[in-house]
């Protein structure tokens, strides 16, 4: 939009204003934001883990680390498909694109599946904060299942979102209006997928490995 | 980077494929040094690895290796702000 008033502004010596690296300025400082909110939660985690070691190690214990694993290689794959995604489009290989988006979009959902597996399996044990076999856990254990549902609940959101922005990006691409001149959108798409997985990166290893 | 096209130099499709190899092995290697029982360097070693892990995905998945030098200086003014936070906090619960 504010493109259309440049081009007013100035008359027909300026093309439609376009700054590619404030584009990607603008991006990162949103990441920070990201970092900062995970960031707190970490903190609080790493709090607890020092005050309450075994209770978060038998915690620990009880999620299944197979599944943890599965899901960390689910979410890497998707982040190449997405990088390879933005690959193909700046090689003007449009279809190409779209097909690495719709994978990673697939692997996204398949994250979201296993990820509800694990959770309605210990809903099924009525391991619910509150519930009174959550209740009769020994404290550090009832934090560690609390942060385990905020911490990965506000992961899986940001997964979401990401789906979204996936979509939002493939219509764009599809239309014509991000292509290999101008691929601010998809790049940036693809940095907020990436910085999912490295979150989760450091999400994994904390909750299903320290047991 | 003066020109108004953008100036991307084109990263090989493999060069993204090796990251991701790079990433899995990284992957299996956490899962299988859990399963050893090494008490009090669990939770270093797995930050360790998650640490190389996600240095790898901001090197090339974001492309920090291919910026200009700003975005790897904010990342890092932003990590190290982090550091305040962690210290700080450390600082407050172990002299309670």
């Amino acid at each position: 939009m504010s493109g259309e008033h440049a081009i007013k502004a100035h008359g027909a010596e300026h093309t439609e204003h376009h700054d590619p690296v404030a584009n990607k300025i603008g991006m990162w400082l949103f990441l920070f934001t990201e970092l900062i909110l995970f960031g707190g939660l970490f903190i609080a985690f790493a709090v607890y883990l020092h005050l309450y070691r075994w209770d978060f190690r038998a915690g620990s214990g009880s999620l299944d680390k197979i599944l943890g694993a599965v899901n960390t290689v689910i979410l890497l794959t998707s982040s190449l498909t997405m990088a390879l995604a933005i690959a193909a489009l700046s090689r003007k290989k449009v279809k190409a694109s779209l097909s690495l988006m719709a994978g990673t979009v697939l692997l996204a959902v398949m994250f979201l599946g296993v990820k509800a597996v694990e959770w309605g399996h210990k809903f099924h044990l009525d391991l619910v904060p509150g519930s009174s076999v959550m209740q009769n856990k020994p404290m550090g254990e009832q934090i560690f299942y609390a942060l385990y549902y905020t911490m990965t609940g506000v992961h899986a959101l940001h997964v979401i979102i990401g789906i979204g922005a996936i979509a939002v990006a493939a219509g764009f691409v599809k239309s014509g209006r991000c292509h290999a001149e101008r691929p601010g959108l998809l790049e940036n798409v693809g940095l907020y997928w990436h910085l999912v997985d490295v979150i989760w990166i450091f999400l994994f290893p904390l909750f299903y490995l320290i047991g | 980077m003066s020109s108004g096209t953008e100036k991307h130099a084109l990263v090989p499709y493999g060069l993204y494929v090796k990251v991701w190899l790079g990433l899995i092995a990284l992957t299996v290697a956490t899962v299988a040094v859990s399963f050893l029982d090494m008490k009090n360097t669990v939770i270093l070693t797995a930050m360790l690895i998650a640490s190389v892990k996600s240095t790898l995905v901001l090197l090339y998945f974001m492309h920090l290796r291919f910026e200009r030098p700003l975005f790897t200086i904010m990342l890092v003014a932003v990590i190290l702000t982090y550091g305040v936070f962690i210290s700080l906090t450390f600082l407050d619960y172990s002299f309670r």
